[in-house]
């Protein structure tokens, strides 16, 4: 058996077609060891198969028709479901705020965490104690994080508009999530309380790969703080921050346990989500059709944006992680 | 000016600024922790100070309320299950990946790594239809086993990757020794991979722990509830009683924050890996 299992691959070699060596084998041998191989991954294929690959083919095969979700679908609808969509404002609007959440995270809270992990990577004393309070909301729930801030953005009553209030600036805050204006900012504001720490985490596990040999040089060249920023960190650090930004996009497109919380999508779909609408008419409306036709376009829209993101940014740095895995760390 | 007393006040702007996004952080814990001890007129008339007199009623009332440590028992049996399930069945797949050499190893691979970047709300609708036919709805196994379905590709890709580095050298003694694929999986290997097989057991446990779309789908029956269930079900009943829904919330988010003390390094060298091998 020993020539069977590859070691440790070289890096390069793990793209190479494997069929020279495997010609070389006798016959049966070669099928024992695919069997064998074959034999490990039925658990997860069974798995993988039946649970997260069959559904989406379910959806698929669903979405062609007008069905309320018992019995077996029969009145076919053609691609109405899909053309549907693109006249639905709501649907159209759940992609707009999507894009204004990535936006927002993009603009504000990737560059805060950037920030703050810059700053606890400095000698700071009590710096641990900082990492893992800034973390801390991360491992909560986003079901107890809604209902939490909820209450503290409760118009008048919660701590927002009472701390507010006691500083002179009555009148400032208001209605938070019950205004239309207001949701998705509000919105914004929880979910950068959640989640910044975890994009910070991800800096500073990057910022910890830049040899500190790099800024003392640049340091004994007379670079200030800034050009040291700008020079050194910033483009080293430029595969971390693609990846956070591709995973600040996918996390905009699967929202949906905070906003199902805190305003199930009001007031008046102002702060709808794709996944929101999705519930709204899988579960409560029961047109599980045009349902499936919105699970559809989720996955499209991910589909599309990770590979076209892949190719197109993340190339350089993972070398196409969906295709071939680098053996390196 | 000595030069300790210069680097402090220049260093006073950087602590100054953390201090203030550490209060931002913690403020909220702390309103809900501080408020679960006051009564509701407490609440409105004092909403800033120490509770006075200090009620502990919020909290003992839940503590002495079987429903609460069902839901947190039954959270804690379906993070267990999931995980085991997905870590078991992901470190045979990941073995496999990792150190044979068969043809459609990258396409089994890659369709793994598919799985890592589109959402859990996709397969909802379709995933709740199937478990409805099988009769797994009101049934744990109806949110252990999608749970660990789609807890695979994070997990898978985690440990191939640290499969990889152990060393042909010591599969090819044991082979020499007369160890089976699976014995050398099952003795060496694992053994070895302690650390990383923690790693992703933490992000599972912790996926699991927080899920709320599936149980809450599947379970109509409030025996089943798991704590984000149960929190927003006890928001829906007590809405008005707000002091009582933070002392609910602190309880209810006692257990993560415990077991983050606890596996911080394994949660975030998670993270880490999974953000940077996806």
């Amino acid at each position: 058996m020993t020539s069977t299992h590859l070691g440790a691959p070289h890096p390069a070699a793990a793209e190479e077609p494997l069929r020279p060596a495997a010609n070389v084998r006798p016959r049966a041998r070669r099928f024992r060891d695919w069997a064998t191989a074959f034999t490990f991954t039925v658990p997860a294929l069974i798995l993988f198969g039946l649970l997260v690959l069959a559904p989406i083919l379910f959806a698929l095969y669903v979405s062609f028709f007008n069905w309320g979700g018992f019995g077996s679908p029969s009145d076919f609808a053609g691609t109405d479901n899909f053309t549907r969509l693109f006249d639905d404002p709501v649907f159209l609007g759940d992609l707009w705020r999507g894009l204004v959440l990535v936006v927002l995270s993009i603009a504000l809270q990737l560059p805060f965490a950037l920030a703050m992990a810059v700053l606890l990577n400095q000698r700071l004393r009590g710096r641990a104690v900082y990492r893992m309070l800034f973390f801390a909301p991360y491992v909560l729930s986003e079901v107890i994080t809604g209902v939490l801030f909820v209450m503290i953005f409760a118009p008048d009553e919660g701590l927002a508009d009472k701390s507010l209030g006691s500083i002179g600036l009555d009148g400032v805050g208001g209605l938070w999530f019950a205004g239309q204006d207001t949701v998705l900012p509000t919105l914004f504001l929880v979910m950068m309380w959640k989640y910044f720490g975890f994009h910070m985490m991800l800096y500073l596990a990057g910022l910890q790969g830049i040899p500190s040999e790099l800024h003392d040089a640049a340091r004994i060249d007379g670079a200030g703080t800034w050009q040291r920023f700008r020079y050194i960190t910033l483009p080293l650090l430029g595969p971390t921050i693609r990846m956070t930004v591709f995973l600040s996009v996918i996390g905009s497109i699967q929202l949906f346990d905070l906003v199902w919380i805190v305003t199930q999508g009001g007031p008046d779909h102002h702060s709808e989500t794709m996944a929101v609408t999705l519930f709204q008419f899988g579960f409560k409306r029961y047109q599980v059709g045009y349902a499936s036709a919105i699970s559809i376009a989720m996955f499209l829209i991910s589909l599309v944006f990770a590979l076209g993101y892949q190719r197109l940014v993340l190339r350089r740095d993972t070398e196409g992680a969906l295709t071939t895995m680098r053996a390196n760390r | 000016m000595t030069a300790a007393l210069r680097r402090g006040l220049r260093s006073m702007p950087l602590y100054a600024t953390v201090w203030l996004v550490g209060i931002v952080m913690v403020t909220p814990l702390l309103y809900a922790l501080i408020s679960g001890f006051k009564s509701n007129d407490q609440l409105s008339s004092n909403t800033f100070g120490l509770p006075s007199p200090w009620v502990t009623e919020n909290y003992t009332g839940i503590l002495g309320d079987s429903a609460f440590w069902r839901s947190l028992g039954s959270s804690t049996v379906i993070a267990l299950g999931s995980t085991a399930l997905t870590v078991g069945a992901a470190a045979l797949a990941a073995f496999a990946l990792a150190r044979f050499a068969f043809r459609g190893r990258e396409t089994l691979f890659t369709l793994f790594t598919v799985g890592l970047m589109f959402p859990f709300a996709v397969a909802i609708l379709p995933l709740f239809i199937m478990l409805r036919t099988f009769g797994l709805l009101d049934n744990p196994w109806g949110v252990i086993l999608p749970q660990a379905a789609f807890g695979l590709p994070v997990t898978v890709v985690i440990l191939r990757a640290f499969f990889r580095e152990i060393p042909g050298e010591l599969e090819e003694a044991a082979t020499i020794d007369g160890c089976s694929a699976f014995g050398f999986f099952w003795r060496i290997l694992l053994p070895m991979a302690r650390p990383a097989l923690g790693t992703v057991s933490v992000l599972a446990v912790v996926g699991s722990w927080n899920n709320f779309l599936l149980p809450l789908l599947v379970f109509s029956d409030p025996s089943w509830w798991t704590i984000p269930v149960g929190v927003q079900q006890f928001q829906g009943q007590y809405s008005s009683d707000v002091a009582r829904v933070c002392a609910y919330l602190v309880l209810a988010m006692a257990p993560a924050l415990a077991f983050y003390a606890v596996a911080e390094r394994q949660l975030i060298g998670g993270i880490t890996l999974g953000a940077t091998k996806g």
